[in-house]
């Protein structure tokens, strides 16, 4: 068990002076992922957020070595510098152990990314991807993604007078990488970061592909105050919106299971891609239906594999 | 010490590739380049070469990882074709923007649509801004060679490289290939040059960073001024390349040109086609010449002009059109390079063999009469013809 002592004590290898916006949840993500990987790790960053607030020219966030090629193939490039890492291993180039973690947002991972991120789990590389769902594209303002919610407002599904915002429900891309067979994958909130550390911890320990998905809270994007980011996160997971889990041997284990449910309108009324559903009581209803059938399904799935 | 063996183009750029010993290759099969990979996968699993093969689910995440592989320290290669290529588009401009050391064994195809799997240069030409270097290929044993040299160029310049045959014609055709011991390529390539390495932990740096209104265009300006620096330098590594090798290769190869009053200007196999019918009218008196563009990016303009500008006609061929009602590419490079040039000889596109369509000696000779017959007109016009096509009638 890492205590918050020891992760704020380690050596700071995502530094401050990055241009991310107050109360920005892909920075915390970063910031524990990088306490818990260590010096000794490569990243692979895709276009996003991410890579834009930490790379400005001349200067970099990134104490560790970082590569950025292109918005939709960081999976694609990590799997050439994990083969370039083995080829040299073999020739006694190298010797010392090293982590390829790639990252991406929805945009880069459940979208554009997805058949490269694909085909590197799939190839079995050594590497652990983390996705930082922020539900939408909001390095380019604010468009809808896969993992845009159903209903939410974003500036490519508006809520308009006939249409309500987005009217699909998001893709399980958790799931898919489940599907890929993978030692490792997992959900995770920052608002659990003890969960989330041992996670990546887990993750960092398997020789070979694994996935965490972790849910980034965006005070732009979602539209709220900067200071409840860390507050919404866990709303998410107590209202059963975002489901902390992981599956690992073939086991499904569900980190958190709230022992009090929270209505799901405290999530949704708390930011303002939502506020136009306070008039639409049928599709609230609609997104609770669907959440609450994704939560019962990852239940059996727990249960089916015990 | 060298072997001579029967080969194929592709057998051939495997064979190239099998002697460089990458440490890692990232490709997807293509037509008709998939032999490449499929020969060189072999390679792999008989412990031939120490290689890592990745075996990518697209062009777009090979050349990916090519990059990531080639940031990382490792000597990279792939190959790919016509819609792979277009598919790698994006990523090849990072690949030289970054500039990484990657050499390419690209196989000439017609791009869709129509959908086509035969030979034309469409595919090697939507690249030609992507900022690699392009090198075309007469025959297998030029793409062996050039493979070779190419790994040497490319990490001597930090500059991607693009070796190309014409698909099927070349990639499939089985021809005399003179083959180097393993121990003399590796000699001739030697220690493998990285411009920089991000599994040095121990000195991070950030790859591939934002860069905005502010270093931008300095970051550009130092691209294209290693690309003009690179034209003496491949020169002087075509030179070495053949010292070492016992070759004689050029960067623009030019045969009976001393005395010529027609040119003909081609590229890769075709080359070998107007030779053959230059040596017979040479026989008859004809003052014909050939000239073959071997490296097409950089662009060798002075040189070209040198060559040519003492010439009656020059008919240049293209195997792909630009789409712009210009005619071909090869063209408008040598247009542009006449430009202001004092000795301005009369000069006709010819636009041919797209999707494979074969050009024969008979075309060529026809082609010849026709510059003879432009050069003395007083018609300048129309420039740019397509040949042995059916047009349409007028109605």
């Amino acid at each position: 068990m890492t205590t918050i002592k020891e992760l704020a004590n380690t050596e700071n290898l995502f530094t401050s002076g990055h241009r991310a916006c107050a109360g920005c949840g892909g920075t915390v993500i970063l910031r524990l992922l990088m306490a818990v990987a260590g010096k000794d790790t490569v990243i692979v960053g895709a276009t996003g957020c991410m890579e834009v607030v930490s790379t400005i020219y001349p200067y970099t966030a990134w104490n560790v070595p970082f590569l950025h090629n292109a918005f939709e193939n960081s999976a694609a490039t990590a799997s050439g510098v994990e083969s370039a890492y083995r080829a040299l291993l073999k020739k006694n180039n190298i010797k010392k152990k090293i982590n390829f973690i790639a990252f991406g947002g929805d945009g880069g991972t459940y979208d554009i990314g997805l058949q490269s991120l694909s085909g590197a789990m799939e190839r079995g590389h050594n590497m652990l991807y983390v996705c930082y769902d922020n539900e939408a594209y909001m390095n380019t303002g604010i468009q809808r993604s896969s993992a845009t919610p159903f209903g939410s407002n974003t500036t490519t599904s508006p809520a308009g007078s006939v249409i309500k915002g987005k009217m699909q429900n998001r893709k399980d891309l958790t799931e898919i990488m489940v599907a890929h067979n993978l030692q490792y994958v997992a959900q995770a909130s920052p608002a659990h970061w003890s969960d989330f550390v041992n996670k990546v911890k887990k993750a960092l320990a398997i020789d070979g592909p694994t996935f965490i998905n972790v849910l980034s809270p965006c005070p732009l994007g979602w539209g709220y105050d900067p200071s409840l980011s860390i507050e919404l996160a866990r709303l998410a997971v107590d209202t059963h919106f975002w489901p902390i889990y992981e599956y690992e041997n073939e086991k499904y284990t569900i980190n958190i299971k709230p022992k009090q449910v929270k209505p799901l309108e405290d999530f949704l009324f708390t930011q303002a891609r939502f506020k136009h559903l306070k008039n639409e009581p049928a599709l609230v209803e609609e997104l609770k239906r669907f959440i609450e059938k994704r939560w019962n399904m990852l239940l059996q799935k727990e249960n089916f594999c015990k | 010490m060298s072997n001579i063996v029967a080969k194929t183009g592709n057998e051939a750029m495997a064979e190239a590739m099998r002697q460089i010993n990458p440490d890692v290759v990232a490709a997807y099969p293509i037509s008709p380049a998939t032999e490449i990979v499929q020969i060189f996968s072999t390679f792999v699993s008989g412990g031939k070469v120490d290689t890592i093969f990745v075996p990518t689910e697209s062009e777009h995440s090979a050349i990916s990882a090519c990059i990531g592989a080639a940031a990382a320290g490792a000597r990279v290669m792939t190959s790919t074709s016509s819609q792979g290529l277009a598919l790698m588009h994006e990523i090849l401009f990072i690949a030289s923007g970054l500039r990484l050391p990657i050499v390419m064994c690209e196989v000439n195809r017609a791009l869709s649509a129509p959908i086509n799997i035969h030979c034309d240069h469409s595919d090697t030409m939507a690249s030609r801004d992507a900022g690699w270097i392009q090198i075309f290929s007469e025959d297998s044993q030029e793409a062996y060679d050039q493979t070779i040299l190419a790994m040497k160029i490319s990490e001597d310049l930090f500059i991607p490289v693009m070796v190309t045959t014409d698909g099927f014609i070349i990639s499939h055709a089985m021809s005399r290939l003179e083959m180097y011991e393993n121990i003399d390529v590796q000699n001739y390539i030697g220690e493998h040059k990285t411009p920089y390495n991000i599994l040095d932990i121990d000195k991070p740096i950030t790859v591939g960073s934002l860069v905005l209104q502010d270093y931008y265009m300095e970051i550009k300006r130092q691209q294209a001024d290693a690309m003009m620096k690179a034209k003496e330098k491949i020169k002087e590594l075509y030179v070495d390349f053949n010292k070492k090798m016992k070759k004689n290769y050029n960067v623009i190869e030019k045969y009976f040109m001393d005395d010529a009053e027609y040119a003909i200007v081609a590229l890769g196999s075709t080359a070998g086609t107007a030779r053959y019918l230059c040596e017979k009218l040479r026989e008859k008196g004809e003052r014909v010449g050939i000239v073959k563009p071997r490296v097409f990016r950089p662009f060798f303009a002075t040189e070209i002009v040198e060559i040519l500008e003492n010439v009656k006609g020059i008919a240049v061929l293209d195997r792909s059109d630009m789409m712009s009602s210009s005619g071909g590419h090869l063209f408008n490079e040598i247009k542009s390079a006449f430009y202001r040039n004092n000795r301005q000889p009369a000069m006709r596109n010819y636009i041919y063999g797209l999707g494979g369509r074969d050009i024969t000696v008979g075309d060529i000779e026809d082609m010849l009469k026709d510059i003879k017959n432009f050069a003395i007109s007083k018609e300048k016009t129309p420039d740019i013809k397509y040949i042995t096509v059916r047009e349409q009638e007028k109605k």
